[in-house]
């Protein structure tokens, strides 16, 4: 039943995953695909079964139907004990009748592996805790528990290392702190993490691949800024990052764009930043892209352009001005403009909005309440 | 005047009613010292003499025996049938729950005397001779809900991800439960282990209609009480509180200690 | 002791929201064994109970001697011949039950609310609380016997001073069966209201006292209804051992025959002059009139989940 000490990584291969519970169906035929030695988040809101796809890599849920491959060996219907996986629980889950150093030594000693005080207290040093060992995990701060869950973990090589928001306890600069410390230490040891996150800013600083799921399914996967550039759904464009939507019928196509009409206005997207080409399509641009004109300027093939538009609301963030802007028919449109000290544009002023064509993208779907009449 | 005297009517008030709840406690113990003869009633002097020689009265240390061995098979079996309905109620799920807890529920809630007098009528109706075997039956029915609600609280407090992360740490199903399940329960399972002894030490009134010929302590009290009761079993009670209240103040004072120190590590 | 469990199990439901395991055998093999258990030594005997009571005398005029039957009749003869008993029983657990409230709420208030600063102190007087637990509960019982028998010092002081007549005495009155009663299980009052009262947030009290301001309105609109679940498992945890007690009220402690509760009348007919179906009858009736109690009060107060 023990694994072997491997010091690698492994792949992670989900195929065909369906996990039902009395009432509901938490995820819905999950294909993914992870490979060995990255670092790779699954991100989404609570309940879009992004901690169930967890529980299932670690044995304590049994798939309803589909595989679980770990290094291409299936272990869909083996017992947590026998998977070369270890978890860092949300609630750290550190035994308080144990101290620290029993706490990191516990896997070590369930595998009979030789010397198990001293690689756990190796582990101990790498997360920079060897002075703690024999505390009980009570007497230390988060941070610190934090620590010892994952030096728990780690201590004991596994071919996966699953982690269960684990930094959601953390007060917000702790936070940061520890994503840079985790991000260091996977590069450091090598191993393949699978992290399971709601915060889409974690996810993007520390994963080398972000998986954004929505209701037992995975809506697009890629690396955090293509996800960002390029989102291909409503919801991967309004979870990660904020998005301005257009809806429109395509009614133009050229070689390498489309047009679409939203009220009188033309909106161009590059065809092949485009998931349809034909009928009804969202069009997105993120607000950092657009641009504020206090008077109209000139038309231009390669600019969006609408306007004009009362501005409704700025918001002061500091680093950037965020600008809420009404435009007649087509509702608000936020954008931001770098606080490079010298904005002149004050609420109630009429403005123009402008942005390249090349930082449009349109979406494969459209928004929950538009109407549909084709 | 008024408000100063508010404000110590209460303090005023706890401290004669702490008076009121130990002044029984205070005779017996001065009574287990009287230098009796025959029957325990009125003061006749000073003496060690009943501490001394507590067996010097026929019977009461066999029934004190009888009574210590009784609690303890007695708490042994319903502390083990216990622990086991309160971690399958809080941990697993299943049909008959509510059935379950109503049937753990109903023996708390019927008098003593009912369930005394059903199980001796059903020893009588199977023909089944009363001793030893059937006080413990009966006290082991009697405490087992006890014990269940007392380690349910305990199983209810204990984060399920730490038998998870046992289990992902590499241990079976056996050892996370001897390694992490049992370990943390064992405040719990302790302090039920110690009421269904006290329970089971104490009970007259179930004792009474199944034990038969045998003779426990409150049983030789009861019996002894028509012609007043010896200072030997004043001395027999007097010194199980003494070990009990010393044992409950230490606990306390311990986990006190222990509070203090978690704080200090932070 | 017991009952004190009583107070930290309203409605608790698990800390956590992991789902339950569903491992169905597991389950069943943890629970089975306790449950057959309360099968065998709870329900069957309960059922033995009833099926004694139906029974009539199987003829051969011997005493204790008693055949199946379906003899009905043998409640309504219980009932007509034990009716003071019966009422006697519940007067004196309904007095000793508010006794023991009034008695027990502010020493409850005091040691869960006003000696929160002082744990250490709290600690202390819970331990006091029940302290009278350690001691035998008939130690405890024949202590105050004597405290109050005839030639003692308080009957003699309350007769040279009239309260008594010179010929009248404590024990054996209804007053000293109901003194007892109420002193043996304050414990059993004091700590679910302690349980419930420990939990009150102070800060309610100031915001009543912002609002209402007069003390009396704080405590009958905000204290006392908070400390509601507290008192609903206090009074039923002491009323249910007092109806069915009959330690208290037997000669050989502070009663008389003038005292008899149904319990010294089902001791007598069950263990001397073995008349079962009659102890029977009683039995099951006071089951009943139980059982009918706890559902009212549970229902009339929505704490179902007991246990």
């Amino acid at each position: 039943m023990a694994t072997e000490f491997v010091a690698r990584g492994s792949n992670l291969d989900l195929v065909g995953i369906r996990k039902e519970f009395p009432g509901f169906t938490a995820i819905d035929d999950l294909d993914l695909h992870i490979p060995a030695g990255e670092f790779f988040a699954l991100l989404g809101p609570s309940g879009c079964g992004k901690t169930t796809t967890l529980r299932l890599v670690a044995g304590l849920e049994e798939p309803t139907s589909g595989q679980i491959l770990i290094g291409g060996k299936d272990v869909s219907h083996t017992k947590p004990h026998e998977r070369p996986v270890n978890t860092v629980f949300q609630s750290y889950a550190l035994f308080p009748h144990m101290s620290v150093l029993e706490n990191v030594a516990f896997g070590l000693k369930q595998r009979k592996i030789a010397d198990p005080l001293k690689r756990a207290s190796e582990a101990l040093d790498l997360v920079q805790l060897g002075h703690l060992a024999g505390r009980r995990p009570q007497q230390l701060s988060g941070g610190q528990q934090q620590r010892v869950a994952l030096a728990r973990a780690l201590v004991n090589r596994p071919s996966l290392l699953l982690l269960d928001e684990p930094l959601g306890a953390l007060d917000l600069k702790l936070r940061r702190e520890m994503q840079i410390e985790l991000k260091a230490i996977q590069i450091e040891v090598g191993l393949t993490f699978l992290h399971v996150t709601h915060d889409q800013e974690e996810a993007m600083d520390m994963a080398d691949t972000v998986a954004v799921m929505n209701k037992g399914h995975i809506e697009q996967m890629g690396a955090p800024e293509k996800l960002y550039d390029r989102p291909k759904t409503v919801f991967v464009s309004k979870f990660l990052g904020q998005s301005n939507l257009f809806i429109g019928k395509i009614v133009e196509t050229s070689a390498n764009s489309l047009s679409i009409d939203v009220v009188g206005y033309k909106i161009s997207v590059p065809k092949d930043r485009a998931e349809k080409h034909t009928g009804k399509i969202a069009i997105g641009v993120r607000p950092e892209k657009a641009d504020l004109f206090q008077n109209k300027p000139a038309d231009s093939s390669s600019q969006n352009l609408i306007g004009p538009g009362e501005v409704k609301d700025i918001r002061f963030t500091g680093v950037s001005n965020q600008f809420l802007v009404d435009v007649p028919n087509i509702g608000l449109v936020t954008v931001f403009e770098q606080n490079e000290g010298n904005s002149t544009v004050e609420l109630g002023d009429q403005v123009w909005i402008s942005w390249k064509v090349e930082h449009s993208f349109g979406l494969a779907d459209l928004p929950a309440d538009t109407l549909d009449e084709e | 005047m008024r408000f100063a005297l508010g404000k110590w009517a209460l303090p005023l008030y706890t401290v004669l009613a702490f008076i009121y709840l130990l002044i029984p406690i205070a005779y017996t113990f001065v009574f287990s010292f009287n230098d009796s003869f025959k029957s325990n009633i009125s003061w006749r002097g000073f003496t060690f003499n009943n501490w001394l020689n507590v067996c010097g009265e026929p019977g009461v240390c066999d029934a004190f025996g009888t009574s210590v061995l009784i609690g303890v098979v007695s708490t042994v079996l319903a502390t083990i049938l216990g622990t086991m309905i309160a971690i399958a109620l809080v941990r697993y799920e299943f049909k008959a729950r509510s059935q379950v807890s109503l049937l753990l529920f109903l023996p708390m809630a019927t008098p003593e005397i009912v369930l005394g007098a059903g199980l001796a009528s059903q020893f009588f109706n199977m023909g089944v001779t009363k001793g030893l075997g059937t006080v413990i039956v009966a006290h082991v029915m009697f405490c087992l809900s006890f014990v269940v609600v007392t380690v349910k609280a305990r199983v209810a407090s204990l984060d399920p991800a730490l038998e998870e992360a046992g289990s992902d740490l590499y241990a079976t199903p056996a050892q996370v439960f001897r390694k992490v399940t049992l370990p943390l329960l064992t405040p719990g399972i302790m302090s039920a282990a110690l009421l269904a002894f006290a329970l089971s030490f104490d009970d007259f009134i179930i004792t009474n209609f199944n034990a038969g010929p045998v003779d426990t302590f409150p049983k030789f009290v009861y019996t002894a009480a028509a012609k007043g009761i010896p200072a030997e079993a004043n001395v027999i009670g007097s010194a199980v509180f003494l070990v009990a209240i010393i044992a409950v103040v230490l606990v306390q004072l311990n986990s006190a200690r222990k509070q203090k120190r978690l704080l200090a590590g932070k | 002791m017991a009952f004190a469990a009583f107070g930290h199990s309203g409605g608790s439901k698990s800390d956590f929201k992991t789902p339950r395991k569903t491992s169905v055998k597991v389950a069943m093999a943890l629970l089975i064994p306790g449950m057959l258990y309360l099968g065998l030594f709870f329900i069957t005997p309960l059922v033995s109970l009833v099926v004694t009571s139906l029974e009539v005398p199987d003829g051969s005029g011997e005493i204790g001697r008693y055949a199946y039957g379906f003899e009905i009749s043998n409640y309504w003869t219980v009932i007509e011949t034990y009716w003071p008993h019966i009422a006697r029983s519940f007067f004196y657990a309904l007095m000793a039950t508010i006794l023991g409230l009034l008695i027990s709420y502010p020493l409850a208030y005091f040691i869960g609310v006003k000696a929160r600063r002082w744990p250490i102190l709290q600690g202390l007087m819970l331990t006091l609380v029940i302290a009278p637990f350690f001691i035998s509960f008939l130690l405890r019982t024949f202590a105050w016997k004597q405290m109050f028998a005839n030639e003692s010092l308080i009957v003699t002081t309350l007769q040279s001073w009239g309260v008594l007549a010179p010929d009248q005495y404590l024990v054996g009155t209804d007053f000293m069966v109901i003194f007892g009663l109420t002193y043996n299980f304050i414990p059993f009052m004091t700590l679910p209201l302690y349980t419930s009262l420990e939990r009150l947030d102070i800060r309610l009290l100031e915001a009543g006292s912002d609002l209402y301001a007069n003390p009396a309105k704080v405590f009958a609109r905000v204290t006392l209804p908070l400390s509601m679940p507290g008192i609903i498992s206090g009074t039923l945890m002491t009323f249910i051992p007092i109806a069915g007690d009959y330690v208290n009220a037997s000669s050989q402690f502070l009663g008389s025959s003038e005292t008899a509760m149904i319990g010294n009348v089902v001791e007598a007919n069950f263990l001397r002059i073995n008349d079962y179906p009659s102890a029977s009858a009683l039995s099951v009736l006071l089951m009943a009139a139980i059982l009918a109690l706890v559902t009212f009060y549970v229902r009339r107060s929505g704490t179902e989940d007991l246990l």
